[in-house]
């Protein structure tokens, strides 16, 4: 089994506090794998070492055979790695159909000269680019809010419009950072088929943050653990649910969090 | 026409016809009345036009517009703060007294230029120096920008603040600079060369051409403003203003597209520069002071950060407040209560109140796009904007 994305011995050190703890971990391909744990665990650092925004304190990460331990942000994102964040970050003051064609970004190649004499070149690629967003957008079910901006759309469907956005990068891994938070039980199984539904048609391996047990046990292929910076176990839902390290680790912790 | 806009939501693309018209018919009644109709009037009546409305401060207004619409680039699409504009109008304008005059005398090099060949200095046509002028500025945008697009924005802030500074003060200065006379120091470079039309040069009170000219030149800049905005540069500028960080988590390089969009505003900036320079006829170092990239913020502000109409008709109106609404509203203040206060000399306290009520109170601007507007007025979390982003 090839994994397109290789973590080995993540340490990220925030002056006294050690937020990751040799952390290794990898993502296989096509597949939906979950990194849980209590609140402060480490897990959206972990995914900001992986995407490029904090640089390890030491530990490598592969994306397919290069080393982009070093590598700066927007070119770990044009090699196929995208995301979502945990607190919403939209590009408010723009369309739902621009904010998915920020992201098209690297793969058009018009420049100032091109854009502003529209040459024929230049109108093909919008054109599109603008049917790719309208079937992103369709495709999570947000066809008929193109034109709103994001502020204005909804908190679910802000959650849409980030992973649209994020897909528009055409990744090979996809990473969710508590995509369900703040969604009620049936939101949250429809956003399951949806996961599914994307793993599937975009051809994506998926690591997912996620607080909500139910929807990690019935989506994830393989459950990471983390607590306090460290991983304490790793498994099928199955094997987690039984760990007694982790019951132990939310028992100790949980406070008005679903376990 | 604003109010009707905000009633109905408008397509974007109907919204920037009707814009785009209403453009070409306020200048083509300006230009008529002004070349046809003002000299028949009697005389009291033109006075009136000569006092409230002249054309000269018409087509000053139009450099403004261009800068305007060039800041608005930097600040209003990308929201990078630039606080020393002033210097790129300066260099500008320095690019059409060394490239369209006979200050270098040593020289006499005519490029289709329509002064007398024998003429010393170099002469090239008012079109090639728009050019030269918006890339020497675009340069200079590059310079300055690699090593500060990196700092956050408040350095960012700072260090355009300095430039804005230096520059007028190397042109003030720039004499002798190694035995070489740049700039002719604060004497100015004068007169700088007409405008070649077609078969000949414009006088320097051939209003109806010039007219023309700066609202062709207007009207290029509103193209560029609007054709990059809907593409793929304008859509990363936005992203950056929006959310720099989420911008390069979707593969959009910030640095790159950062110096873009400074260039590009350095590039507009210049071609005010040179309009400037033709339309005072000469270009005079203390003229490029502080104040200006202050009014130019001013009018980004007032017109709505990156609504490229909206700029234009806060450019037009701070424009005209500035150089002559003031001036007219005082004296007739002044003359029916028989006061003697000097309005004009209150101008910054107006301009520095209009940024700080726009700021607080109005941050989408004069005229704002209506689906803004709403968004900007729901609750009180758009103050939390206020400050930009982190
Ligand atoms: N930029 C930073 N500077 C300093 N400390 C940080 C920084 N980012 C995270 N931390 C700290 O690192 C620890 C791990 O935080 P992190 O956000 O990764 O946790 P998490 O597992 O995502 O938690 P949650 O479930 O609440 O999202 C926390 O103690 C946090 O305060
Ligand atoms: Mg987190």
């Amino acid at each position: 089994m090839t994994s397109p994305l290789v973590a080995q011995n993540i340490t990220v050190k925030f002056g006294g506090l050690t937020a990751v703890n040799d952390v290794s971990f990898d993502i296989p391909e096509g597949k939906i794998v979950s990194l849980i744990g209590p609140n402060g665990a480490g897990k959206t650092t972990f995914f900001n070492v992986l995407t490029g925004l904090y640089k390890p304190t030491s530990g490598t990460v592969h994306f397919g055979d290069r080393d982009i331990t070093a590598t700066p942000p927007h070119k770990i994102a044009q090699g196929g790695l995208a995301r979502t964040f945990q607190n919403i970050r939209l590009f408010g003051l723009m369309t739902a159909e621009e904010n998915v064609m920020v992201a098209m970004h690297s793969h058009l190649k018009s420049g100032i000269l091109a854009t502003v004499f529209g040459t024929p070149r230049q109108r093909r690629e919008e054109k599109t680019a603008h049917e790719d967003a309208k079937e992103l957008l369709d495709f999570v079910g947000l066809g008929k809010w193109s034109r709103e901006y994001a502020r204005n759309l909804s908190y679910g469907d802000q959650r849409r419009l980030e992973v649209a956005r994020a897909l528009a990068l055409k990744p090979k891994v996809l990473l969710l950072d508590e995509p369900t938070a703040g969604m009620n039980p049936q939101e949250s199984k429809t956003f399951i088929d949806f996961v599914y539904r994307v793993r599937d048609e975009k051809k994506v391996s998926i690591l997912l943050i996620e607080h909500d047990m139910s929807v990690v046990m019935s989506v994830s292929e393989r459950v990471t653990v983390l607590d306090q910076g460290e991983k304490i176990a790793e498994g099928t839902p199955a094997q987690i649910k039984s760990n007694q390290r982790v019951i132990e680790a939310y028992l100790g912790k949980a406070k008005g969090e679903k376990a | 026409m604003a109010m009707s806009k905000v009633k109905k939501p408008v397509k974007p693309a109907a919204s920037q016809r009707t814009w785009a018209i209403g453009f070409i018919i306020a200048a083509v009644v300006m230009w008529t009345f002004y070349t046809f109709i003002m000299f028949r009037l009697p005389y009291q009546v033109q006075t009136i036009f000569q006092n409230w409305l002249p054309p000269t401060k018409l087509n000053e207004a139009m450099v403004w517009v261009i800068c305007a619409l060039g800041l608005n680039i930097v600040v209003g699409y990308a929201g990078l703060l630039d606080l020393g504009f002033v210097a790129f109008w300066a260099i500008g304008g320095y690019s059409a007294g060394w490239f369209m005059s006979a200050f270098f005398r040593q020289v006499n090099w005519h490029v289709f230029s329509t002064v007398e060949p024998t003429l010393p200095g170099i002469h090239i046509s008012f079109w090639g120096v728009i050019f030269i002028g918006g890339l020497i500025c675009a340069f200079f945008g590059i310079v300055i920008g690699a090593p500060t697009l990196r700092l956050k924005s408040d350095y960012l802030a700072l260090v355009t603040l300095g430039f804005g500074e230096i520059i007028p003060q190397v042109f003030t200065n720039g004499e002798n600079i190694a035995g070489f006379n740049m700039s002719n120091g604060t004497k100015g470079i004068s007169p700088v060369d007409n405008i070649g039309v077609p078969g000949r040069a414009l006088g320097p009170f051939d209003f109806s051409w010039k007219f023309t000219i700066f609202a062709l030149l207007t009207a290029m800049m509103v193209f560029i403003s609007l054709r990059l905005r809907t593409g793929r540069l304008g859509r990363a500028w936005l992203a950056i203003r929006e959310d720099e960080l989420a911008a390069s988590m979707m593969g959009v390089p910030l640095m790159r597209t950062k110096l873009a969009a400074y260039s590009v505003g350095a590039f507009t900036g210049g071609i005010g520069g040179v309009a400037f320079a033709t339309h005072v006829n000469g270009v005079f170092a203390d003229r490029f002071n502080f104040s200006i990239s202050i009014i130019l913020l001013a009018m980004v502000v007032l017109g709505g950060m990156g609504n490229v109409w909206g700029v234009m008709v806060g450019a037009l109106v701070i424009a005209w407040v500035n150089s002559t609404g003031l001036q007219a509203m005082g004296d007739l203040v002044n003359t029916s209560l028989h006061t003697s206060i000097n309005f004009p000399s209150y101008n910054f306290v107006l301009f520095g109140g209009v940024l700080i009520f726009m700021m607080l109170f109005k941050r989408e601007g004069l005229i704002p796009e209506s689906r803004l507007k709403a968004i900007m007025h729901e609750g009180d979390d758009a103050s939390a904007n206020l400050e930009g982003h982190h």
